[in-house]
């Protein structure tokens, strides 16, 4: 790590202007105190407002959208739901928490240390939606999110004027389980795998009952939406991109964590937030392991926010100056590939190859015909499973390849990555808790 | 959200690459290194392509390749 001698945009000091306001989601009491209790989370934002369909058109008007990963427009989502629950009787709504992304912290987070405002939140949704059970999914290795959220039901008992029935359903700790259809299938009892669609969990999910599967964040911005409203929303954040987001930031930064910026916040800025990078970036993933590559060029012009690159689930990965962007992205796809649920032939036999190739591309050792089948790969898998993993397991390869071309043709030339082997962008420590 | 122009599809997850498909129909059905198959989502206009398409479906050993007449929905 070459200290500061290095002068590059991304080391510029943070822009105040754009923290403006401060956090919203991760507003109360200093994270070193654990989970909010619940009179202090009464105390700061009152009693929760009763949801209904009143909601529906105050959601849509907020522009909120999923903070999962895909960035779909939750007012649909809900519609969708809520439509068929008045046709069919009533639905479900789980509550993404299960985090499979290595790099990424947020939702769990959140669940340690505001778990009442995720409860909130899903009672909200639940009154909003005609659902009358609700799942908290997590991941087995969240203990201490876990934790928190049984504390924080337990609190609550039923003073809090809930029809819906709440539990919490443990997964085994994979990237796919946070799948919408992998998270049905493991609520009802199967394994934490994804299942072919349609029918899609909206149409027949949990127990074949309409089912509403977000992510834990987006969960949580309805709990502030339904007390504030959609302009309160709105006033953070762009007119594409409104209101705020939990971001975790890794790698070659001073203070990685987790930290809630304003949509539309260049990334120079959320850099500075985590305390500035520790050197000049030799690239950037914007959005985990199924994310984007950036350069240091276009890292320092890029914006926090789904339009300009896509935030995915908010890791921002900093990669130091002496990392290699292929060299990490075989790790990844490699990974990626042995993360796989095994269902589909075209990502297991798929993503393996990709994985060798890519790493043989690593050490040197790969040749122009190992190149040209990446290549063919990285469009040739898109869409041939039954869920994303192969896509975005081949996004990360096409944007590596893109971005490092030229480490690329160093690599074909015979020259291996200086830092092979060691991990540049490491995965956040399962419990979270003193960590930024 | 419903076209009635029905296109092939197949369910990736009980397809095992057995490449019947591939036989009857290669017109719309490629294969990759693995045998398994590259279905075209386009719509099949022609009668005869239609046919054998059809034939494809009803030869699938695995009961994986479908033909649709409503687009994936999204979300």
């Amino acid at each position: 790590m070459t200290a500061t001698a290095v002068v590059a945009p991304l080391l510029a000091p943070p822009l105040r202007a754009e923290r403006a306001g401060g956090p919203r989601l991760l507003a109360g009491p200093p994270f070193e105190l654990g989970m909010e209790p619940m009179a202090e989370h009464r105390r700061r934002l009152g009693r929760r407002p009763v949801g209904g369909e009143w909601l529906l058109d105050v959601i849509e008007r907020s522009g909120l959208r999923g903070h999962g990963g895909a960035w779909f427009p939750t007012h649909r989502k809900w519609r969708g739901v809520q439509r068929l629950a008045l046709e069919r009787g009533p639905s479900v709504v789980v509550v993404n928490a299960s985090e499979g992304e290595p790099l990424s912290a947020k939702d769990r987070f959140l669940a340690e240390h505001r778990p009442h405002l995720l409860i909130d939140g899903a009672l909200i949704t639940a009154e909003s939606v005609g659902a009358d059970d609700v799942v908290i999914y997590l991941s087995r290795a969240s203990r201490r999110a876990h934790r928190a959220l049984r504390h924080a039901l337990g609190e609550r008992g039923r003073d809090d004027g809930r029809v819906a029935h709440v539990r919490i359903v443990q997964t085994q700790h994979r990237y796919v389980a946070g799948e919408s259809s992998a998270v049905v299938r493991r609520i009802n009892g199967g394994p934490a795998k994804p299942s072919f669609s349609p029918p899609h969990p909206s149409e027949r999910g949990v127990l074949g009952r309409p089912t509403l599967v977000q992510n834990a964040e987006t969960i949580a911005h309805v709990g502030l939406i339904a007390r504030h409203g959609d302009e309160w929303f709105r006033e953070r954040g762009t007119s594409t991109a409104p209101g705020t987001g939990l971001v975790t930031v890794t790698g070659n930064v001073a203070r990685p964590g987790v930290y809630e910026v304003n949509l539309g916040t260049s990334l120079v800025s959320v850099a500075g937030l985590a305390g500035g990078v520790l050197s000049a970036p030799a690239g950037l993933l914007i959005g985990g392991y199924f994310g984007t590559w950036l350069d240091a060029e276009r890292g320092a012009a890029a914006a926090a926010s789904p339009e300009d690159v896509s935030l995915g689930c908010g890791v921002i990965g900093m990669l130091g100056s002496d990392g290699c962007g292929v060299g990490e992205s075989a790790r990844i796809v490699s990974y990626l590939a042995r993360e796989s649920a095994g269902q589909c032939g075209p990502c297991v036999h798929g993503l393996r190859a990709v994985g060798e190739a890519m790493t043989r591309l690593a050490r040197g050792d790969a040749d122009h015909g190992d190149l040209a089948r990446l290549r063919r790969w990285s469009e040739q898998i898109v869409g041939r499973g039954a869920c994303n993993h192969p896509d975005g397991a081949v996004h990360n390869l096409r944007t590596a390849l893109e971005t490092f071309a030229e480490d690329v043709e160093r690599h074909i030339s015979g020259h291996a990555c200086a830092g092979l082997g060691t991990c540049p962008l490491p995965a956040p420590p399962r419990s979270p808790f003193g960590w930024r | 959200m419903s076209d009635s122009k029905p296109r092939l599809r197949v369910n990736p997850i009980r397809c095992d690459g057995a490449r019947y498909c591939a036989e009857i129909v290669p017109e719309l059905v490629g294969l990759d290194e693995w045998g398994y198959p590259i279905v075209s989502s386009a719509p099949i206009d022609e009668p005869r392509l239609l046919r054998m398409a059809e034939r494809a479906v009803s030869e699938c050993p695995r009961v994986a390749l479908q033909l649709a007449r409503f687009r994936d929905r999204d979300g």
